[in-house]
């Protein structure tokens, strides 16, 4: 079983190796240019908000529409924070200080909105949303609609790359754990998780308040990207964009959130040609994909290397029939 | 005379307007099977869910083991040893047999407990050892049962409430289920049952009690209630 478990994270580890040296010779021969790298880096950093929504959404069942807010609390942070202190320690800090501030944040708003049960936690982030934007729009030291330009930048493509990845893991492995478990539970049938002595409450704002961490790393790392943030940058139709990766990925299923963060960043890319019809077309393969795959394009499932691997000649002393 | 092990006395609890248990005092004494019989909506399960700590009184008193539990959260409830399977089975289904089983543990600290428990419960049930790395949700009704009143043994339970168990289930799992509940109690678990099989309930149960629109109308020992011309007359198709 261990020998297995070895092998098995092994093989991940060499496919995530793989993926980064390719997009390092892809960088070597500048076959994909500036424009191409940013792409990448910015798939990463959706991909982040992603997960951590996945984590809201599919794990704990409960609907929110105000991830944005939690990104522009860590863009701002790290705006302010490493513009001060213009050293990588200063960014640092600066996530930190996203993540701590987003993560009280989401625990005072699902403290009392995660005690009821229904969607109130969809209508309280969405008004959250609004609430910090406006915020942030009439606050002096944010600098009000206008932004903050001429932040340091210490985000390129490996830092985002290796925060993917550490976010993926992260999850992954939570999901697996008691606590993650016990919010499954909770949100497959909260009488009976209920009855065992889960404290459906404490676990449904567990994996909300985490979920607006990685949100605020995600918002951190763009505004450092990018060097500068705006109260536009993180308007609904921002929260709209991370809801749709999670959406159409697949509710729940980690891996459609990665497969989507990547082949809508790509599709992004690919639509900047078509001018004005980008997003009539963008429209369309949303809907398409809706009404073929109204669970998402991987369900529930979760990609298995141990079954394209491992499964091929018999049983391995696995027993992962539940992977799909 | 047995101290009792659960004590509820004057126990009222309203939805909204409705009184849905009405001055309720009843007992459980340590290694009893008692049986709370009753037609639909008579408050059986209100008086379960509020035991545990689902719905809260609006008067009256529960104590555990002497302890008022009145004000314990459901979680503290369970950890000491008050232990509800909820009505409708109410597995996981997208989680395997042993994942339910875990969860069942989930208030047990110590990891070497745990051991224990499934030892226990693969010992008391065969079919979950059988399926375990199986999805709950493709187990039938009987053995989702089964996997419910195990989850709940995980737990390490000194009482153990069940809603009704055999709601539901063939005929030949029903004498199953009332088979287990009967081997639960030989293990030294309390059994507080609801049922409207009043019938198998009254035959397995030490004690009985007859709820009517939310009040206790009758108690008696299982045999005299079965032989209540009363009883026999409401709730056991004459």
């Amino acid at each position: 079983m261990d020998k297995a478990h070895i092998k098995y994270t092994l093989s991940w580890a060499t496919l995530v190796l793989m993926i980064f040296v390719f997009i390092y010779v892809t960088t070597i021969f500048d076959v994909i240019g500036q424009y191409g790298m940013t792409t990448i880096v910015l798939i990463g950093i959706n991909l982040i908000a992603a997960v951590g929504l996945n984590l809201v959404i599919g794990m704990s069942g409960q609907f929110s529409l105000g991830h944005a807010g939690f990104m522009a609390i860590g863009a701002y942070a790290t705006a302010l924070v490493s513009s001060a202190i213009p050293s990588i320690y200063g960014f640092i800090i600066s996530l930190i200080v996203g993540i701590m501030v987003s993560g009280v944040i989401a625990l005072a708003v699902g403290l009392p909105t995660l005690r009821l049960s229904g969607d109130y936690l969809a209508i309280a982030t969405l008004g959250v949303a609004e609430i910090i934007r406006i915020i942030i729009i009439n606050m002096k030291s944010t600098r009000g609609a206008a932004g903050i330009f001429g932040i340091p930048n210490f985000v390129n493509w490996q830092v985002v790359f290796g925060l993917s990845v550490v976010a993926i893991v992260f999850v992954v492995n939570f999901v697996r754990s008691t606590t993650g478990q016990a919010i499954i539970a909770v949100r497959d049938n909260e009488i009976a998780a209920e009855s065992l002595g889960i404290n459906t409450t404490k676990y449904k704002v567990i994996a909300f308040v985490l979920g607006a961490m990685l949100a605020a790393i995600a918002g951190g790392l763009r505004a450092s990207f990018i060097q500068s943030v705006s109260p536009q940058d993180y308007t609904f139709m921002q929260s709209i964009t991370i809801l749709i990766i999670v959406v159409l990925g697949g509710i729940g299923s980690i891996s459609g959130t990665v497969v989507t963060a990547i082949v809508l960043g790509i599709l992004d890319v690919i639509l900047q040609n078509f001018g004005s019809l980008r997003m009539v077309i963008y429209a369309l393969v949303l809907i398409i994909v809706m009404i073929f795959r109204p669970k998402g394009l991987l369900g529930t499932s979760e990609f298995s290397l141990k079954k394209i691997l491992f499964d091929s000649g018999g049983d391995h002393g696995n027993n992962n029939s539940k992977n799909q | 005379m047995v101290e009792a092990v659960l004590r509820v006395e004057n126990l009222s609890v309203n939805y909204g307007a409705i009184k849905a248990v009405q001055n309720v005092s009843f007992s459980v004494n340590p290694g009893e099977i008692v049986t709370l019989i009753g037609a639909n909506g008579a408050g059986k399960s209100t008086i379960l869910r509020t035991i545990s700590g689902l719905e809260k009184p609006v008067t009256g008193n529960m104590s555990f083991e002497k302890q008022s539990i009145n004000h314990m959260s459901s979680e503290k409830r369970v950890s000491s040893g008050i232990v509800h399977v909820p009505e409708g089975r109410r597995v996981f289904p997208g989680m395997t047999v042993q994942e339910n089983l875990q969860l069942g543990a989930f208030t047990v600290a110590n990891k070497n407990q745990h051991k224990v428990a499934y030892n226990n419960v693969y010992e008391q049930f065969p079919i979950l050892k059988t399926r375990r790395h199986q999805d709950a949700a493709t187990l039938s009704g009987g053995e989702q049962q089964m996997l419910a009143i195990g989850r709940a043994l995980m737990a390490n339970p000194k009482i153990i409430l069940l809603d009704e168990p055999s709601m539901g289930l063939a005929p030949l799992y029903i004498k199953k289920i009332f088979a287990i509940i009967q081997q639960i109690r030989d293990t030294g678990v309390t059994v507080l049952v609801i049922e409207q099989n009043a019938n198998q309930a009254l035959k397995i149960a030490d004690r009985g009690y007859v709820i009517e629109s939310g009040q206790i109308i009758a108690t008696g020992t299982g045999a005299e209630l079965l032989s209540s011309d009363e009883v026999r007359a409401s709730y056991l198709g004459g």
